[in-house]
């Protein structure tokens, strides 16, 4: 049966060429960087070289670069620690409705642990208005998280003026990045970025490994004890074949993203307008314009999200939905509830997003496909007849 | 995550769709949760004779709905009130356990088609 992968905000494949760097620090190359001997220096040779690799992306300094297990330990880490360690700052912290739950679950934690906590609402595109965060921005407010791209609606947030209205306030920002990073051009120092959280499985990268960005003079703190690596930021053995495997997945991002963002932009593009156009009662989400490429995200009125998927996937594509039935919760997804939507709707959405390997064919494969599938599962809809256009 | 009979029914539910005169409706669910299940029956000698459903749910929802028309069809009311949602799951070969609560109600929809059909009966 064909295969039609597009579920890349979830996870991507490896790319053969970063496999093949990483493999001969499995068997070979496999001293750990804290080691004197040959072996050792190799590998730390390795782990300098990624840190380069990643921080040439975003225009960081190497120093400036700390590997993680992933987006998550990251988010953790810039959050948790940043509040910790900046008591002075204040006890207040604010982030966004839609936030991933990486960041928002974070936060919440610190503020059952005793931290003030703002969550901001979104408008109907997913944007943080700078206004209100202007507005809920206080003398104490220490931190600023807000996600530079979203990953279920594919929003891309005007980070600058959110920075500065954090800046004027004396509150650092962290951004987690992971939607972006690779795939959209970041430069941390015109921005202004304090910190911002990376993940290598989103680019064509092997997964538990991830980066903190800190900005130089940004105080922080480890998250895990018992050792000196990441100069003294994070505890543990690194990773190195992962590292390694981050490191040129990162390089490659970095010199296709003109290419096949133009290229995924218009993919994603030719597959919402030919959605719109052959299903009817389909209300796309997210900013049509600023927006991760080749994300699609819509709501198909009348059917539920899993039935769409498990249907799709009978047909070998593969996509994913914020339907409570696909979040495991009574509730469909959070950032389609922040964005305005109501229950029923939110529980029919479709999120598909492209990856290097797609193709003009298979977006068709997919136009041709899905209105058969929602056609189906409309006639099945006790709400279809109800409330159907026809 | 679901069984093969679970899939079966959801990818070719059986008995969907509308009567065109129905003897009792019955209709459990809402939209706010995601889950709606409609059936309708025809009864002939206390005996179900047709039945169809329409579902708005996840593949649970669907394939429960489906299986229920196909338990009852042809038995009486007496057998058919005497099915649960325990026991259309069972039929089912089971179903997460996360699916027990709010995608396992098509055996209530049945049961209100059914009080709706004596009640209709017995105006």
């Amino acid at each position: 049966m064909r295969e039609i992968y597009m579920d890349h905000s979830a996870t991507t494949p490896v790319d053969t060429t970063v496999f093949d760097a990483m493999i001969p620090y499995y068997s070979y190359d496999y001293g750990n960087p804290s080691s004197v001997h040959a072996k050792g220096r190799s590998a730390r040779r390795a782990l300098e070289k990624s840190r380069e690799q990643i921080a040439a992306l975003i225009g960081a300094n190497p120093r400036e670069v700390f590997f993680t297990s992933g987006g998550t330990e990251a988010d953790n880490q810039a959050i948790i620690s940043y509040m910790l360690s900046n008591p002075k700052r204040g006890k207040h912290l604010i982030s966004s409705a839609i936030e991933h739950h990486a960041v928002l679950d974070t936060c919440l934690y610190l503020e059952k642990s005793g931290f003030d906590l703002t969550v901001l609402p979104v408008d109907e595109l997913g944007r943080v208005e700078p206004e209100s965060l202007k507005a809920a921005i206080r003398p104490d407010t220490a931190l600023v998280t807000i996600m530079h791209a979203n990953n279920e609606i594919g929003t891309i947030q005007p980070l600058k003026e959110l920075v500065d209205i954090a800046h004027q306030a004396g509150a650092a920002f962290h951004t987690d990045a992971v939607q972006t990073f690779g795939k959209v051009p970041i430069d941390v120092k015109s921005i202004g970025i304090d910190m911002l959280s990376a993940s290598s499985h989103k680019l064509y990268g092997p997964k538990g490994v991830g980066c903190l960005y800190i900005k130089k003079g940004i105080k922080t703190g480890s998250l895990f004890h018992g050792g000196p690596q990441e100069n003294k930021m994070r505890a543990g053995t690194e990773n190195i074949p992962g590292i390694v495997g981050f490191g040129k997945a990162a390089e490659l991002a970095g010199q296709r993203m003109d290419e096949l963002s133009r290229r995924l932009t218009a993919l994603g593009s030719r597959l919402r307008e030919g959605l719109l156009q052959s299903i009817p009662d389909t209300i796309p989400t997210g900013d049509p314009d600023n927006r991760v490429p080749g994300s699609v995200s819509v709501c198909f009125r009348f059917v539920e999200g899993e039935s769409i998927l498990l249907m799709l996937d009978s047909y070998g594509i593969m996509g994913s939905s914020g339907s409570a039935c696909t979040s495991g919760a009574l509730d469909p997804s959070h950032v389609l509830l922040a964005i305005g939507l109501p229950h029923e709707i939110a529980h029919g959405s479709l999120r598909l997003t492209l990856g290097k390997d797609n193709t003009e064919d298979d977006v068709d494969y997919v136009l041709e496909v899905l209105p058969k599938i929602i056609g189906n599962l409309r006639k099945m809809s006790p709400l279809y007849s109800k409330g159907g256009s026809n | 995550m679901y069984s093969v009979k679970v899939m079966d029914h959801f990818m070719n539910p059986r008995n969907a769709g509308c009567l065109n005169n129905a003897d009792g409706v019955g209709e459990v669910g809402n939209p706010v949760c995601g889950d709606i299940m409609h059936i309708e029956i025809q009864v002939k000698d206390n005996i179900i004779e047709d039945i169809k459903f329409k579902t708005f749910g996840c593949a649970a929802a669907i394939a429960t709905s489906s299986m229920v028309t196909e338990m009852v069809k042809g038995k009486t009311l007496e057998e058919a009130e005497r099915i649960t949602n325990r026991t259309v799951a069972e039929a089912l070969d089971g179903l997460p356990p996360v699916k027990m609560h709010c995608s396992n109600l098509a055996a209530d929809a049945l049961h209100q088609a059914i009080q709706d059909y004596m009640a209709r009966r017995d105006a």
